[in-house]
């Protein structure tokens, strides 16, 4: 890999919405990118291998749960910082930034949000250190933009719960140390549970042969007969709200992430374009390349005017499902076509590992289906503004 | 030990540099300013000897406007316990020296690390003459700082021509810091919201006045792009050379 000299476009000084500590935030995650997973990513994404050894780095900088109170070991930090740190995660990878959305928004989260006190402390400084990493288990072989019709289920035992069932395409789950899983009652209620490693009858079988996300482990989680004590389950939650509340904050993360890849692939392209000499000129100096830089730097600022806004929402608690779909949607979209427009001014260097292009446009295809599908985010919109749902 | 840490902000390496139109001045539209990297070591460095001995403070001062207050955050963000800014514009060396020292005599500071140089100006002239305020010794361009293993002596080791020179100085002292000292820190979450509560006091200046008055700034000639010659090209290039480039 080439040094990494990346730098973001801002077009319409966008960093003046920005504070000064929102400034600082970005730029120490930027100095930790460049100097720890620069020159280190397209090696694991090439193995197909989860770099481990980043685990406690990123606990130490704080990208586990920046948003959730300091008295639990996290950050304290706002909504915006928090999309900030996401943003320049997955500008490096998308593979990375799932790894710290999944583990802050999908696993820490919901124990802050929905679980009791005990968990809260028993859990979370761990969590945000890394000490222990966690997954998220919505998704299910049958049951994937339908996760209501789930059938992972558990039955009161008087003094434990006895969990059966499977979930599939879990992030982090091959080396997770527990599991935020979303099961139905007896009463066919949703609810949330931990489960930790090590319980007999849990297993997490890896998923191989990805050419998308590959510097991240996906996995499947196994039920068999699990015995989870009683206090592993979440008590202040129940129904889809448990997990779509999660996701909520998730995908607020990957609208700001998608647009740190989309921002990389136009810095990339720029650079090149300037550098690239055909025909005596540098190739920027032709009507089509430059068409398809003003583009993305107009689709690119477009996006940045977005997050910040959907920022300043969240952080008055105000953000709604809709508004945070949108977001999603648009920033994953114009993130894919940025990529494969920057490929092509990449010429054949662009598919080598030598840049990154190729890389954000393969994870891109798996961000544009997880945590809700491009369609599917489009009929949330839909619904939104027609009060009718298209998709059930 | 209570350190104090000489901070000034600089462009950031990348920036590209130009002036104003009476070229007096530096044009800061869209400029990143970063703490000098010799001023980030020196930093790391004071947080490193006291987190070694366990005690101390470590105070980051600034001699210049409100706009270098994000520098100074980051200071406190990567663990300083405490930042001055003396509010002052100055326009050369011996003016910042002169402020510094001014503060620095109605406190009491074992250690005063100053960055080399700073990558702007390049004067690398603050350390000296605070030195020489102050009438305490001074150890330039220090590759290493360690405790000698007797209260309130330093072991220092510093760059001299073509090799190195270890010496031991009793403090109080100052000491300016070159490359290789030690690795910078970047700031992590909960050091930028502990740096929320430190407190950045605003002190008045003395008032000092510069010696220089600045003329105008320049930038260097513009590089020529490269020309490339076949191997089997050399009149041309030899003509190229005694015509275009003169140089032989
Ligand atoms: C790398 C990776 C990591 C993942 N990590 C996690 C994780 O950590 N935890 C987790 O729980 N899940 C995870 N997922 C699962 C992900 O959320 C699902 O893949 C996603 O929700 C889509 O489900 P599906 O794959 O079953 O596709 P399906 O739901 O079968 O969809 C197939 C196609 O049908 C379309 N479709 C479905 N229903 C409708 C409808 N009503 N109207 C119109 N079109 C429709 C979809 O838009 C899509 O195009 C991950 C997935 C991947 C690829």
């Amino acid at each position: 890999m080439r040094t990494d000299t990346y730098q973001h476009p801002d077009h319409y000084l966008v960093d003046e919405l920005l504070t000064d500590e929102h400034r600082l935030i970005r730029d120490s995650v930027r100095q930790y990118v460049k100097k720890e997973l620069s020159p280190i990513i397209e090696d694991y994404a090439q193995r197909a291998e989860f770099p481990k050894h980043i685990i406690p780095q990123l606990g130490a900088i704080g990208a586990f749960g920046p948003s959730l109170p300091a008295e639990y070991g996290c950050g304290g930090m706002d909504q915006i910082s928090y999309g900030i740190i996401m943003q320049e995660l997955e500008r490096c990878d998308s593979g990375i930034r799932s790894t710290a959305s999944v583990q802050g928004s999908l696993v820490m989260y919901p124990i802050y949000k929905y679980g009791s006190e005990e968990q809260r402390r028993k859990y979370l400084p761990k969590l945000a250190t890394g000490e222990w990493m966690g997954c998220f288990g919505l998704t299910e072989p049958d049951h994937g933009s339908n996760p209501g019709g789930m059938t992972t289920n558990f039955v009161d035992k008087g003094d434990h719960y006895l969990l059966n069932g499977a979930k599939m395409w879990i992030s982090n789950a091959p080396f997770a140390d527990i599991a935020v899983v979303w099961a139905k009652d007896e009463a066919g209620k949703i609810r949330g549970i931990i489960v930790e490693r090590g319980m007999e009858g849990f297993t997490t079988p890896e998923t191989h042969n990805k050419w998308s996300l590959r510097a991240s482990a996906t996995g499947e989680l196994v039920f068999s007969n699990v015995r989870v004590p009683k206090e592993n389950l979440l008590p202040n939650i129940s129904g889809l709200k448990g997990p779509l509340g999660c996701l909520d904050s998730a995908r607020y993360g990957i609208a700001w992430g998608a647009l740190g890849a989309a921002m990389d692939c136009y810095d990339s392209a720029k650079q090149y374009a300037l550098q690239r000499i055909q025909f005596d000129k540098p190739i920027a100096s032709f009507q089509l390349i430059q068409k398809k830089l003003a583009e993305m730097l107009t689709e690119i600022t477009k996006g940045q005017l977005l997050c910040w806004r959907l920022g300043v929402l969240k952080n008055e608690d105000r953000a709604t499902t809709a508004q945070i779909s949108m977001a999603k949607r648009n920033s994953v979209e114009i993130a894919l076509n940025i990529a494969r427009e920057a490929r092509q001014i990449h010429g054949g260097m662009g598919i080598t590992g030598e840049y990154p292009i190729m890389r954000h446009m393969m994870n891109l295809e798996s961000v544009v289906t997880y945590e809700g599908t491009h369609d599917i985010h489009l009929l949330i919109t839909g619904m939104d503004l027609t009060g009718i749902s298209a998709f059930r | 030990m209570n350190i104090l840490v000489c901070l000034s902000q600089v462009p950031d390496t990348t920036t590209k540099i130009a002036f104003s139109a009476d070229n007096k001045s530096l044009n800061k539209t869209g400029v990143q300013y970063i703490i000098n990297p010799y001023d980030e070591l020196a930093l790391t460095k004071a947080l490193e000897l006291n987190e070694a001995t366990g005690g101390g403070t470590v105070t980051v001062i600034h001699v210049g406007g409100a706009d270098a207050e994000p520098v100074l955050r980051k200071a406190l963000a990567i663990g300083a316990d405490q930042a001055v800014r003396i509010e002052a514009e100055p326009l050369d060396s011996r003016q910042v020296a002169a402020e510094l020292a001014a503060y620095i005599q109605g406190q009491s500071y074992d250690l005063v690390l100053t960055g080399r140089e700073s990558i702007d100006y390049n004067c690398g002239l603050v350390g000296g003459m605070l030195s020489q305020y102050l009438d305490w010794p001074l150890v330039n361009v220090a590759t290493s700082i360690d405790p000698a293993g007797q209260a309130g002596v330093l072991a220092v080791s510093r760059d001299m021509d073509g090799g190195r020179e270890k010496v031991e100085v009793s403090l109080p002292a100052v000491i300016t810091c070159q490359k290789e000292l030690t690795e910078p820190r970047i700031p992590n979450m909960r050091g930028i919201m502990a740096a929320r509560s430190k407190p950045l006091q605003v002190v008045s200046p003395q008032g000092i006045g510069p010696d220089l008055s600045l003329l105008s700034h320049a930038l260097p000639p513009a590089r020529q792009a490269c020309r490339y010659f076949e191997a089997d090209q050399m009149d041309a290039l030899v003509e190229a050379l005694r015509q275009q480039a003169k140089v032989l």
